[in-house]
């Protein structure tokens, strides 16, 4: 080989390995499921033997009344979830952006609860809403107020789960938002300080403008990652009562492991995909577009 | 040194100490729960003080114990395997992701060529798919295809491929800021691509490495889905034996918190050690500069 021939492949020869796990482990079955999600099939037959039947699991899905009950779980989880962290997590940071000892450690201790076994934070939990020995019914009992059915009453198990992520991903949106709060241009802060603005007017017209970019990829992620929850609330409640906590990636592995339907559980998997999909575009689009923004901005300030 | 701090009134510090509270309340509750005996935990007397005992401990590791615990009459060899099984899979698959991972992304970053966008596009959309999505593929292929259920190899494999793209996304982040000078002087001595790659960039983004590798360590760790989809008795990896050995009534707390525990200590060690490169690799991508 010569050597123009040797620079022109050194590229995919560092790609080829990473391209060769992600085709066999995720593309593949990706494609797999698109397919499968048009089949009649149970685990005890091979793929081959399936009957082919169109678009029938997508159809009855629609009219399925517990599928629909799971949807609406999921949007109702991941929107309550989201919004409260972004609301109490960006506040949080606005609040502690200050020159304070030991911050580090501080940061340290609240990436903690995401950084343990979702498993063991649906343990702990579980344990804390325990009706008898957890620790918020005891306290409850202590003051002599009623216990509250945590994840035993359909009305209190949503609320509960909420909590939970609540305690576990807010962490995730502080440290995000109090990066970006660190990288923005002093100048700016310095000027409107000089101008008498007030803690309140630099927070509104000048901290979240400027951070704003930061915050929309922050709370797409977020979003994306909520869709995913799944062990938490399986340690916890196990979709129930009733089907009041099944968000649908519990629904997902439920209709393929307990009523052994693949098919259904595959056309599941891809509505939900594509929800992702449309959100993944939009953060990307979002990217472009401040990009491109910020690179016009560069370039007047260049001419001018 | 020198920061100046400033002087901040009480009901601030009241707010961290509350906020520390909270985060680290739950896991202490966990941490002291798995020192009490079950009569303990569950005595109308929620006493803060009581006899810290390791009886739980030794219930669940009574099989790599070197001394047999006088309280166990039958022991159960269940968890010590998980254990090992959750150290092996996690081990390898981190080890495999960052290397391919890390050439991945300097393909990425460094070069221009046919169908980069396409592969950062993928990456970025790969991303976002959930595991439950890959549970039904990964059941039927592994099973009937690839014959690999059941095995360490098989997991492996999953966790690989769906680490990498976060991997690649965080590493790129990392590799775009060593100066191009010190990689061109290198070829002017007469390197090659790889030695380059290996003797001038990797040392380069040792804290990005370290940040991928805290990540992808905790997932392999502490997946559940799909290693309970495809592994078997001998296989098991933690969580799963966790959520097996939950039961709707009569739980077992004081042991099954020890479990929780074991497999929280690594991650939360990880934590102590390196909360700034995770912290780093949290905010690369999102926030820029």
């Amino acid at each position: 080989m010569t050597t123009a021939n040797m620079r022109r492949m050194t590229p995919y020869m560092f790609l080829a390995p990473a391209a060769a796990f992600m085709i066999v482990g995720l593309l593949y079955p990706v494609a797999y499921m698109i397919y499968a999600s048009f089949l009649d099939w149970n685990p005890s037959q091979l793929i081959g033997e399936a009957d082919w039947i169109n678009l029938r699991n997508y159809v009855s899905l629609l009219q399925d009344a517990s599928f629909r009950e799971s949807t609406v779980v999921t949007l109702k989880f991941s929107s309550i979830v989201v919004t409260t962290e972004m609301v109490v997590g960006v506040g949080l940071a606005l609040l502690l952006d200050r020159q304070i000892r030991g911050i580090s450690v501080l940061r340290t201790i609240f990436i903690l609860p995401m950084m343990i076994a979702p498993i063991v934070v649906g343990l702990m939990w579980r344990y804390m809403y325990h009706p008898s020995v957890g620790i918020f019914n005891r306290t409850l009992k202590d003051w002599g107020l009623e216990p509250i059915p945590w994840l035993s009453d359909s009305g209190w198990a949503l609320t509960s789960i909420i909590i939970a992520d609540i305690w576990q991903w807010t962490p995730f949106i502080f440290i995000l938002a109090l990066a970006a709060l660190q990288s923005l241009p002093r100048s700016a802060l310095e000027a409107a300080r000089i101008d008498g603005a007030s803690g309140w007017q630099q927070i509104i017209h000048i901290k979240l403008p400027l951070m704003m970019p930061v915050l929309v990829v922050t709370l797409l992620l977020r979003l994306i990652d909520s869709f995913k929850v799944l062990e938490v609330i399986l340690v916890m409640t196990n979709g129930g009562p009733g089907l009041s906590t099944e968000i649908l990636s519990l629904r997902i592995a439920r209709t393929a492991s307990e009523f052994r339907e693949l098919g259904v559980a595959a056309a599941m998997s891809n509505y939900l995909l594509l929800l992702l999909l449309a959100l993944t575009i939009i953060m990307f689009v979002y990217n472009k577009i401040v990009e491109a923004r910020e690179a016009a901005v560069r370039q007047a300030a260049e001419e001018a | 040194m020198n920061t100046t701090y400033e002087r901040q009134n009480p009901a601030f510090y009241a707010l961290i100490a509350a906020l520390v509270l909270m985060s680290i309340a739950p896991i202490y509750l966990m941490l002291s729960t798995s020192f009490r005996l079950n009569v303990d935990i569950m005595s109308e007397t929620s006493s803060l003080l009581f006899f810290p005992t390791m009886q739980n401990y030794e219930t669940v590791l009574c099989n790599v114990l070197w001394y047999d615990p006088g309280h166990i009459d039958y022991c159960d060899p269940t968890f010590g395997r998980a254990l090992g099984s959750s150290l092996l899979v996690a081990l390898i698959s981190t080890g495999i992701t960052l290397v391919v991972g890390c050439m991945a992304a300097y393909a990425l970053v460094r070069f221009r060529f046919m169908g980069r966008g396409t592969v950062s596009m993928t990456t970025l959309i790969m991303r976002m798919v959930p595991p439950a999505v890959l549970l039904v593929p990964v059941f039927g292929i592994w099973t009937f295809q690839y014959q690999l259920d059941g095995t360490y190899a098989g997991i492996i494999l999953v966790y690989v491929a769906m680490n990498l793209p976060f991997v690649i996304w965080i590493l790129q982040s990392f590799i775009v800021q060593v100066p191009i000078q010190l990689e061109e002087a290198a070829r002017m001595d007469g390197a090659n691509a790889l030695q380059v790659f290996f003797l001038v960039v990797l040392p380069v983004i040792k804290p990005g490495l370290a940040a991928a590798s805290i990540f992808t360590f905790r997932i392999a760790w502490n997946e559940f889905l799909i290693a309970n989809a495809l592994l078997d008795r001998n296989t098991r990896t933690v969580p799963v034996t966790i959520v097996n050995s939950l039961t709707e009534y009569d739980i077992d707390w004081g042991v099954i918190m020890a479990t929780g525990m074991l497999l929280a200590i690594p991650p939360i060690i990880f934590t102590f050690v390196a909360s700034k490169q995770i912290i780093t690799g949290m905010t690369a991508g999102a926030v820029k500069g």
